[in-house]
C-alpha cells in the first residue's frame, strides 16, 4: 500500500554494489521478500524502500554479506 | 537489558555477535578482545584476493570505525585471553589483568594444524593476515611451490600461485581429494579442474618429510618421488582454539561443547560461536562443528538473539553454506554432501563450466548440493535444504531454469 506521504517521509533503503556481490545469496536466505538472485548470479533487490521497523531485519542481512555488498542507508 | 557482555575472538563471528547485540536492543557494555591487534577483518580473502594482492587491507575489513563508534563496541586488541574463571565471572588476561562479565561469548576460532614435518624456513601455513603477507612475499619472489592438503584452502592457494606464474604442485593422500566431501565423480571434476590450469597433482601420496630451507625446499613423497621447490604451504586441516580454556572447567571435546541453545553444556550465561563451537544441532540430532563463514554468522545472530531474549530462546539449527573459488570456478556447497548415498549431475549445454550436482542419503532424500558457476542454482536448491524433499524436488528446480534459460 502506497501511502499519500511518501515523498515526505524518510525512509531507509538498501543499496547493492553490483561490482562486490558474488551471487552467495545469504542475503536471499535472511530475508527473501527483499532479495532474490538473477540467472547472472547478481542479486536483485526486490524492495528498496522500507518501513523503519524493518531496519533491523534488513541490516541484519547485509552483515551476513560476505563482500559486504548491501548497504542500508537514510535516504 | 543491561549487563556486560565480553567476546572473545574478534573475527567474524565474534564482530557480528558485538553487531547483532545492539541491533537487538542490548544496552549494556559489549567488550570484543583478541590476541592479534590487527582491526577486525574477514579470513575468506586471505587465499584468494588478499593472497593474490588484488585487495588490500581496507577491503577486508569487517567492521568501519564509524560503525564500531556508532554501536558503542570496545575493541581490546592485542590482548590474548589466557584464562576463564568462571566461578568468578571472569577472563584473565595474561599479564593485563582481568575481565568481568555477565555473559561471555566464545569466539577464538581454529589455528591451522601446524606442519609436522623438519623444515620451517620457507614453510607456511595460512590462517591469519600475517600468514597471507608473509606467503604473498615469497610468492613474488618464489618460482615453484609445493602445496601439501587438497582441502578448500589448499586448492584455493595453488589457484592463486597459479596467478602468481609459480610452478605449482599439489599433494595429498587421498587419490581424489575432495571426493570426501562431495563423492567421486565430482571429485574427479576438481582433480580435472586443476590439471587444466598447469598444477601437478601427486594425489594418494602421503608426504615423508620436507628438508632444506626457503629457495631450496625437498618434499619427499610416499612413493619416493623427491619434489623440489622455492616454498611449501602446508594446508592440512584446523584446530579448535580451545587450550585457554583447559583449567575453566568448560566441557571441551573437538571445541567448546554447546546445547542447542549455543550455551556452553552447564552454562547458562557462557556462549559458544564459530569454528571454535561443537553443538547440538536439532536437526541433525548429533554434535556438529562447522568451520564455515556463514555458520559463524549465522551462530552470532543466534547467541545475541539468546541472550537478549532469555525467556525466548531460539534453537541453532542452520542448513551448512560454504564456498569457495578456485581458478574460474565459483564454488558452491550446501547441506551435507560428505555422507550422501549419490547425485544427480546437471549440466548447461549452454555453458561447459556450468553443473550442479544435487546429494541424496541413503533412504533417497535430498540432502546437499554443489554448483560450480550456478549460484541460481545454488539459491533454488539452498531454500529446500530446511524441509524434508525428495531428491527429485530440487532436480525439477534446476532442469526448470535450464529449460527457461535461453540458448547462446
Amino acid at each position: 500500500m502506497v501511502t499519500i506521504l511518501e515523498g515526505a517521509i524518510k525512509l531507509p533503503i538498501v543499496k547493492a554494489d553490483l561490482n562486490l556481490c558474488q551471487g552467495y545469496a545469504n542475503c536471499v536466505m535472511e530475508a527473501p521478500e527483499f532479495f532474490d538472485i538473477d540467472d547472472e548470479g547478481l542479486v536483485v533487490i526486490l524492495q528498496e524502500k522500507f518501513d523503519e521497523d524493518k531496519r533491523a531485519h534488513v541490516e541484519s542481512a547485509a552483515r551476513s554479506c560476505p563482500v559486504s555488498a548491501l548497504r542500508v542507508e537514510d535516504e | 537489558m543491561s549487563s556486560d557482555v565480553v567476546i572473545v575472538g574478534a573475527s567474524v563471528g565474534g564482530v557480528r555477535a558485538a553487531q547483532s547485540l545492539r541491533a537487538d536492543g542490548f544496552t549494556g557494555s559489549i567488550k570484543v578482545i583478541d590476541a592479534e591487534d590487527h582491526m577486525p577483518y574477514d579470513k575468506p580473502p586471505l587465499s584468494k584476493g588478499f593472497l593474490s594482492g588484488s585487495q588490500g587491507v581496507d577491503r577486508i575489513s569487517l567492521i568501519s570505525e564509524k560503525a564500531i563508534a556508532e554501536a558503542n563496541i570496545e575493541f581490546l586488541l592485542g590482548t590474548a585471553a589466557t584464562k576463564l574463571d568462571v566461578a568468578e565471572s571472569r577472563i584473565v588476561l595474561g599479564d593485563k589483568g582481568t575481565l568481568h562479565f555477565d555473559q561471555l561469548v566464545i569466539a577464538t576460532g581454529v589455528r591451522a594444524r601446524p606442519s609436522p614435518w623438519e623444515a620451517t624456513d620457507g614453510v607456511h601455513l595460512l590462517r591469519s593476515l600475517d600468514d597471507a603477507l608473509s606467503l604473498r612475499a615469497d610468492f613474488e619472489s618464489a618460482n615453484s611451490v609445493v602445496i601439501v592438503g587438497a582441502g578448500f584452502i589448499g586448492a584455493e592457494v595453488a589457484a592463486t600461485a597459479r596467478h602468481f606464474g609459480l610452478t605449482t604442485s599439489l599433494v595429498d593422500p587421498l587419490p581424489i581429494p575432495m571426493a570426501r566431501v562431495m563423492g567421486d565423480e565430482v571429485g574427479i571434476r576438481f582433480i580435472e579442474l586443476h590439471h587444466r590450469n598447469q598444477v601437478q597433482t601427486y594425489f594418494g601420496m602421503g608426504v615423508e618429510s620436507i628438508t632444506g630451507s626457503k629457495g631450496n625446499l625437498k618434499v619427499e613423497l610416499s612413493d619416493g618421488t623427491l619434489l623440489s621447490s622455492d616454498v611449501v604451504v602446508v594446508g592440512i586441516g584446523a584446530v579448535p582454539n580451545d587450550a585457554w580454556l583447559d583449567s575453566s572447567g568448560l566441557l571441551i571435546d573437538n571445541g567448546v561443547v554447546c546445547d542447542e541453545y549455543c550455551r556452553v553444556v552447564g552454562h547458562s550465561n557462557i556462549y559458544a560461536i564459530g569454528d571454535v563451537a561443537r553443538w547440538h544441532h536439532p536437526r541433525h540430532g548429533k554434535l556438529v562443528r562447522v568451520e564455515h563463514w556463514t555458520n559463524a554468522v549465522e551462530q552470532a545472530a543466534c547467541v545475541s538473539h539468546n541472550i537478549t531474549n532469555p525467556d525466548e530462546l531460539h534453537q541453532y539449527a542452520p542448513v551448512e553454506y560454504v564456498w569457495s573459488d578456485q581458478y574460474d570456478w565459483k564454488i558452491q556447497l550446501a547441506g551435507i554432501t560428505a555422507e550422501a548415498d549419490g547425485q544427480v549431475i546437471l549440466e548447461d549445454p549452454n555453458n561447459p563450466n556450468r553443473f550442479a550436482a544435487i546429494y541424496n542419503d541413503s533412504a533417497g532424500k535430498y540432502c546437499g548440493v554443489v554448483t560450480v558457476n550456478w549460484p541460481r542454482a545454488l539459491i533454488e536448491c539452498r531454500k529446500l535444504l530446511s524441509g524434508d524433499y525428495e531428491i527429485s524436488v530440487p532436480v525439477q528446480r534446476v532442469e526448470a531454469l535450464l529449460a527457461a534459460s535461453p540458448s547462446r
